[in-house]
């Protein structure tokens, strides 16, 4: 066994978390950084913080990951890092030549007080950062929140520095698309494409984080959002933030600078949660949804009737980030799935209120928890077996262990491709969780039927 | 008769020329210590090489391929032993990065042994233990962890705010010790200590001698008893080891520390030799066995089938014993074939082709044996973490200059042990020994085996890999995850040597064999000539259209 000390006997806990749910704030910053055309992102700590999120994101992207790291000292920490990150700056304008550095914040340089913003305003006061370039940060500190609540606060610093009101409306959506994969921030931008409604999608990480191979090696791929795009959101009509906590800091932060009035929505994963999305931003662009929209929604919709009887009453447990999870739960209750077992690491006293909400009309007891770890998950399993475990790549043990069913959904996934060219959100991403979902119990009842029952046509 | 031929590895780049692209671009002080940190091989005839600047501070920005003192301890010394609860004190992050993502292999005994392998443990450190501190927390976790695992020891990894806030990881493991009457014990291997992952080695090996070593002074059975030092079985690697080790009936006490367990750990100063892999995280521990115990150590390499016969045969010497030499000699005659027989296969699809490494500290310099086994050069190599021992030979041990960031490492004073030290070999015997040409504590490090006009670079970044690229053209390159995707971009296939992508092993005979025709595989593959589409390949537009 895998796990062979995890037993049915779940003892409260007060202090140690085992194989946790969750990781910390500055991959999540790095991840959002990433989403800026032209952007080296920076973690201002010990090389050890940086060299982990980049192999982390690495594994999961398949992709290059590059960032800079101040490389703490002893002696950095403490004297502080000011030298180290101005020096950084010099060096990557002058080897690397990006738009911009995004800085974020590690426990170390948090833990002794770093002054970023006078830091920079250091650098550039010394000419290190060249005309036209840029330096910004967000505050990242580990010990707080999780790598979605870092993802949250690098996407709110892009509003806080480059937003700008020129007084001169445009004719456009802001769209902070969550912590998503690139692939759903692709598909994002084809249905606003689709309505025909301009839109400015913050971060974007479509074609940096999924790029093409083409034999020669460009350290800014063409993807990203641009500066010069980053400061029109001030002036679009509204802004659609996808995911409460990842993007509802952002789109907060547009509506108090800048007057852009804002919408927080669930992240469209999901028949309920896209026809929300594609609702909103048909009322806030002023357009009717084209044909093409209802005729992706129908075919979700027909897959669901199709197959219904396979999603019926089948427990689940899931694991993973909110704003996830949230909308994924909705998605299986609407198809009269049962999830019952639904554990984040990411702490917040909302994210428990709203999974009983969505849950509320299950038969069958239902185990949530904010801040919890995916141990704890793992005994409720034991207690309360499933038909089908949803998360990162670590369930994967568990699913060997156990012999559940498994469908890889959330961050990391290390040991297949797919979620970086296809999407899980929107009706198309709809279709795509039910197929993986329909494969892995087919192929169960396949594997398990007797000899005279075993089915031809399901 | 090689390497006087090969002046210059490229018969038309000038190695010189290179090293000078490759620094100038950096402004002025960085050009100035990259300079150093790069060298043009030249290896005299008393075997003296160029020196390395190695083991000082990365510098900020550059994209170091580097990580921490935490990685070098918790990650790569201390992870792959099973039955200790590996316990991170910190907030998540370190933890997770770590959780099973180093491919250290490893096997219990059986379905009731101990493996805590597959298990992340964290304190999970939030912003009120930052204010307040976190020694309260640390200690309810190590109760929760013995109430709910019952393990026989508990080894506490500080993370950098645990020495920011003055958490003492050690104080807290002696309570914790003498209360639950198990060995706790603490790492302070803040990420901000030393310069790279090798400060974390040095601690790591400073603990596990002090609270583990030692322990147990059971001998276990075997008439040649040794430890293996250095190896962590990435993909396997100590399994296949272990396999000739059997058939060679080499017993292997301990392994620091793939595959091993904390009962290994404990009885590991009854071994009568210690072998050394990598030299640069484990070699430590050799010296303090050596002293406090008398046990010799030589450093072997089983990366390359002639490597492992060559080691193979330093052990039989070390104990001079007829029969053991002869089974030795039977395990190689009878491994050889296979590997010859693959090997020839290979190499008439790899001969010629270039290769450049960068990783670790030992590795960059193991694996440039398995290249030449099939014909294909190594033009430039260099390390992550090394220091310059590793670099150019230990006899330059006494040249090197403690600076600051080395000198906060605590350097253990070790005496022989009054009751359990015990000389395996006289001094006489020793000297016997090394007149026959068995070598002792000695590495003569990376370089001497280079040929001249090579290059050797220290602590290599992002930049200077992709102008080593545009400059070469190399048929593979070998580095890191971090790196290993850039590099495919440009076209150039990458191999990982820390972890090995998902292969392996690639020690021992079968190691080879499993090596060359994965390096056959991927600087044969096809994918590589396909990067240009037809319309691409041949823009212009036909003169005529079909319908003319």
């Amino acid at each position: 066994m895998l796990f062979r000390h995890t037993t049915n006997k779940v003892a409260d806990r007060k202090a140690l978390n085992v194989n946790p749910a969750k990781t910390c704030q500055p991959i999540g910053a790095m991840y959002a950084a990433l989403g800026i055309h032209g952007c080296l992102p920076h973690s201002h700590g010990s090389q050890g913080c940086c060299a982990y999120h980049r192999s982390t994101l690495t594994r999961h992207y398949k992709e290059p990951v590059m960032a800079g790291t101040s490389s703490f000292t002893e002696g950095a920490s403490v004297f502080g890092g000011q030298a180290n990150l101005v020096q950084a700056i010099d060096n990557i304008f002058t080897i690397y030549d990006p738009v911009v550095v995004a800085v974020h914040t590690t426990c170390l340089s948090e833990t002794i007080g770093d002054d970023i913003t006078q830091i920079t305003a250091k650098a550039k006061e010394s000419g290190k950062i060249p005309e036209g370039r840029y330096v910004f940060h967000a505050s990242t500190p580990s010990y707080v929140g999780s790598h979605v609540t870092g993802f949250s606060s690098m996407t709110k610093a892009m509003v806080d520095h480059f937003a700008e009101k020129s007084g001169k409306k445009r004719r456009q959506v802001n769209i902070i698309p969550g912590y998503v994969e690139p692939s759903d921030m692709e598909e994002i931008k084809r249905i606003a494409k689709l309505m025909k409604v301009p839109c400015v999608v913050f971060p974007d990480t479509s074609n940096v984080l999924n790029g093409p191979q083409t034999g020669k090696y460009e350290m800014f791929p063409r993807g990203g959002v641009t500066i010069e795009e980053l400061k029109t959101t001030g002036d679009s009509l509204g802004t659609l933030g996808l995911g409460k906590l990842a993007s509802g800091p952002a789109a907060r932060a547009l509506d108090t600078k800048c007057k852009v009035a804002c919408q927080v929505l669930d992240l469209p994963i999901g028949l309920k949660a896209t026809d929300r999305f594609v609702d909103a931003l048909r009322n806030m662009a002023g357009v009717n949804v084209s044909d093409d929209i209802n005729i992706e929604r129908g075919k979700l919709l027909d897959v669901i009737t199709d197959m219904h009887q396979y999603f019926f009453g089948k427990k689940v447990a899931l694991i993973g980030d909110p704003d996830q999870l949230i909308s994924l739960t909705e998605f299986l209750v609407s198809v009269d799935m049962w999830p019952i077992h639904i554990v984040t690491g990411t702490p917040g006293k909302k994210f428990e209120k709203r999974i009983r909400e969505i849950t509320e009309d299950i038969p069958v007891p239902v185990n949530v928890k904010a801040g919890g770890d995916m141990f704890m998950w793992h005994q409720w399993i034991k207690n309360d077996p499933v038909d089908l475990m949803m998360g990162n790549t670590y369930v994967k043990y568990i699913s060997r262990d156990e012999d559940i069913p498994f469908v890889r959904f959330g961050f990391p996934i290390l040991d297949r491709i797919g979620h970086s060219y296809f999407p899980t959100v929107g009706y198309r991403g709809g279709l795509r969780i039910l197929e993986k979902i329909l494969d892995v119990l087919l192929d169960r009842q396949d594997r398990d039927s007797p000899e005279e029952s075993f089915e031809l046509v399901m | 008769m090689e390497k006087a031929c090969e002046e210059y590895i490229c018969p038309d780049i000038d190695p010189e020329e290179v090293k000078k692209k490759m620094i100038a671009k950096y402004p002025a002080k960085v050009a100035r210590k990259r300079s150093k940190q790069i060298a043009v091989n030249k290896v005299d005839e008393d075997k003296c090489v160029p020196e390395v600047l190695a083991n000082v501070r990365t510098i900020p920005g550059v994209i170091t391929q580097r990580g921490c003192s935490y990685a070098g301890c918790k990650g790569v010394v201390l992870g792959p032993t099973r039955d200790i609860i590996n316990l991170t004190h910190g907030p998540i992050g370190c933890g997770f990065y770590s959780w099973l993502t180093r491919r250290n292999q490893t096997k219990p005994k059986g379905p009731e042994d101990h493996n805590f392998m597959t298990y992340c443990f964290s304190t999970d450190m939030q912003e009120n233990e930052i204010i307040f501190g976190g020694e309260k927390k640390l200690k309810e976790a190590i109760q929760e962890a013995y109430d709910t695992f019952h393990p026989k020891a508990i080894a506490i990894f500080a993370t950098c705010p645990v020495g920011l806030i003055g958490d003492d990881v050690h104080a807290v493991a002696r309570e914790m010790k003498k209360k639950l009457g198990i060995n706790v014990f603490g790492f302070s291997c803040e990420g901000y200590k030393g310069v790279s992952q090798s400060a974390g080695h040095h601690i790591a090996n400073n603990g596990i001698f002090t609270h583990v070593v030692g322990l147990d002074d059971k001998v276990r059975e075997g008439k040649y008893r040794i430890n293996l030092l250095g190896e962590y079985n990435i993909g396997g690697d100590a399994f296949e080891i272990d396999r000739i080790f059997e058939d060679c009936k080499i017993s292997v006490v301990s392994t620091f520390s793939g595959n091993s367990s904390y009962d290994h750990f404990k009885n590991s100063h009854t071994a009568d030799l210690n072998v050394i892999m990598c030299h640069r995280s484990i070699n430590y521990v050799a010296e303090m066995m050596e002293t406090k115990y008398g046990i010799p150590w030589i450093k072997v390499n089983f990366i390359g089938a002639e490597a492992t016969a060559k080691s193979l045969r330093k052990i039989a010497q070390y104990y001079d014993e007829p029969e053991l030499s002869q089974r030795i000699e039977e395990v190689i005659a009878r491994e050889m074939p296979e590997v010859e027989k693959v090997r020839l296969e290979v190499k008439s699809r790899c001969e010629g082709k270039l290769a450049m490494l960068f990783v670790g500290g030992s590795r960059a310099h193991h694996y440039q044996e398995l290249f030449k086994e099939i014909g294909m050069r190594t033009i430039a190599a260099g390390y992550e973490f090394a220091h310059r021992d590793d670099y150019e030979g230990r006899r330059v041990l006494p040249d090197i200059k403690l600076d600051a960031d080395s000198r906060n490492i605590e350097e253990l004073e070790i005496k022989p042990d009054p009751e359990q030290y015990e000389p395996r070999k006289s001094s006489e015997e020793i000297k016997k020994l090394e007149q026959a040409g068995l070598k002792f504590k000695d590495y003569e490090g990376m370089m001497t085996e280079m040929p001249n006009g090579t290059l050797v670079i220290d602590d290599i970044n992002q930049y200077e890999t992709e102008k080593l690229i545009e400059i070469f053209k190399p048929d593979i390159f070998c580095a890191g995850i971090k790196e290993k995707y850039a590099i495919q971009k440009s076209g150039v296939p990458m191999k990982q040597l820390h972890s090995y992508d998902s292969g392996g092993p690639y020690a021992g005979f079968k190691g080879a064999i499993n090596f060359y025709r994965e390096i056959d595989r991927m600087v044969n593959c096809k994918v590589w000539k396909y990067m240009k589409a037809p319309w691409q390949e041949n823009p212009e537009l036909a003169a005529t259209y079909a319908w003319d």
